[in-house]
């Protein structure tokens, strides 16, 4: 089954099995590995990736199901050698221990703040229960998302 | 955990999806959003031989003024939902409650028809339809038809959906809801519910209960002592009779049956206060 989507801007198509998850597409085919796979089950949000601009779980969905869509993993949030604001706040706030929920949460953060731009404390908290951090780093997480918003307004 | 194998093909009409689940035969599943379907199908639990994906027909998605009621697309995605302001308006508990199902990672590819069709007891919007008297519009190659929500949901992961039938409309009555209360009990923010519950209050009252039986039901012996003016704490102590729910790693039946006795005396309260 032939699939063409957008990676980070590049256009490419492939031919993959129906069953070739987004995830294994991201990591084994387009060679993305900043794309963690992490509970397997639709639970942790390390697969976090933006499907049209919406935050998706990239384990609980088909590569075929992407085509036609543009999307975004977390090598796409960079440019230019600049870190992504969200990226940047994440650094400044030490939001991440052992880093292996960090770019789901940040791929999480940004899908948050394009719908709902300047959210509280406790959007932010909601706006990230589909990702969770073993570390329990959530305080500096928060934290970071928050300032994030502060430097977009 | 991958997916054993299938065939995959894309349907761009509700005509052309039915056409081809009945050329399948009972193998063949729909594909919507996939947050239903997937995950079982990636522990082996569903093994379809054919997916037709139904994702792409975004005419499907929409909320329209039906008159008395309001019409949901079968392909709404729970946060487009979530976010509508005509259903905010017309159907507030339906609106909250597809706010309130998974995550917002979920919510951005699950759609209400999916939910549905699906049939999990455990799910959110199926006890909301059941509190609101909704309908739902099917298409198969015998045309289209209508069942209320009390006659859909047949029995675990059971619906009255015929192999080859697609849910193409969810529509519910605007005046159902003139006061509601949903009450999810859960663990950890992102979990089905332990038990739910899905109050919809005008003139009588309808409450749908969330994993407290093999389908979606209602709380009917609560409901008649309701109907037959006893107090909400009296007819909230009957919540849990005549049902069988479930024990798994999450509670016991008895359990759940306390639940469900505290959740409806707590959505009877916020309904008469609101």
């Amino acid at each position: 089954m032939k699939v063409s989507v957008a990676v980070n801007g590049a256009a490419r198509t492939d031919e993959v099995e129906p069953r070739l998850l987004l995830v294994h597409y991201l990591r084994d085919v387009v060679g993305l590995t900043g794309t963690n796979i992490g509970c397997d089950t639709s639970s942790c949000g390390a697969c976090t990736v933006h499907v049209d601009g919406e935050s998706v779980k990239s384990c609980t969905m088909l590569a075929v199901q992407a085509d036609g869509a543009e999307i975004t993993t977390i090598e796409g949030l960079a440019s230019g050698g600049e870190l992504h604001p969200m990226q940047e706040a994440f650094r400044q706030h030490h939001g991440l221990q052992c880093g292996y929920c960090t770019p789901g949460m940040v791929m999480a953060a940004t899908s948050l703040l394009a719908e709902n731009p300047s959210p509280t404390e406790a959007e932010v908290r909601e706006g990230l229960e589909g990702n969770l951090c073993r570390c329990t780093g959530y305080h500096n997480i928060v934290k970071a998302v928050l300032a994030a918003a502060g430097a977009g307004r | 955990m991958i997916p054993a194998s299938f065939d995959y093909v894309r349907a761009s009409t509700a005509d052309e999806a039915v056409q081809r689940l009945s050329e399948a035969g009972e193998d063949a599943k729909l594909l919507a959003g996939g947050h239903s379907l997937l995950p079982l199908m990636r522990l082996r639990m569903a093994t379809p031989s054919l997916l037709v994906d139904i994702g792409g027909m975004r005419d499907l998605s929409y909320v329209k003024d039906g008159g008395d009621s309001l019409a949901i697309g079968a392909l709404t995605r729970h946060g487009e939902l979530a976010r509508n302001e005509l259903a905010r308006r017309e159907a507030p508990l339906l609106a909250h409650v597809a706010g309130q199902v998974g995550d917002p990672q979920v919510r951005h590819r699950g759609t209400i028809g999916g939910s549905i069709a699906h049939g999990d007891p455990a799910s959110d919007l199926p006890a909301a339809c059941l509190a609101l008297g909704a309908s739902f519009v099917t298409a198969s190659p015998r045309g289209e038809q209508t069942r209320s929500a009390d006659e859909f949901f047949t029995g675990f992961l059971e619906t009255a959906l015929a192999p080859d039938e697609m849910l193409v409309e969810i529509r519910v009555p605007k005046s159902a809801g003139a006061t509601w209360s949903f009450q999810k009990f859960n663990r950890r923010a992102q979990d089905w519910a332990i038990v739910g519950v899905a109050l919809a209050r005008n003139g009588s009252t309808r409450i749908g209960l969330v994993n407290m039986g093999a389908t979606p039901l209602r709380a009917t012996a609560a409901e008649d002592a309701l109907a037959g003016g006893a107090s909400p704490a009296e007819a909230s102590s009957r919540a849990g009779d005549g049902l069988a729910p479930p024990s798994d790693l999450s509670a016991s039946a008895e359990y759940r049956r306390h639940l469900a006795r505290v959740l409806v005396r707590r959505a009877l309260e916020e309904a008469v206060a609101g």
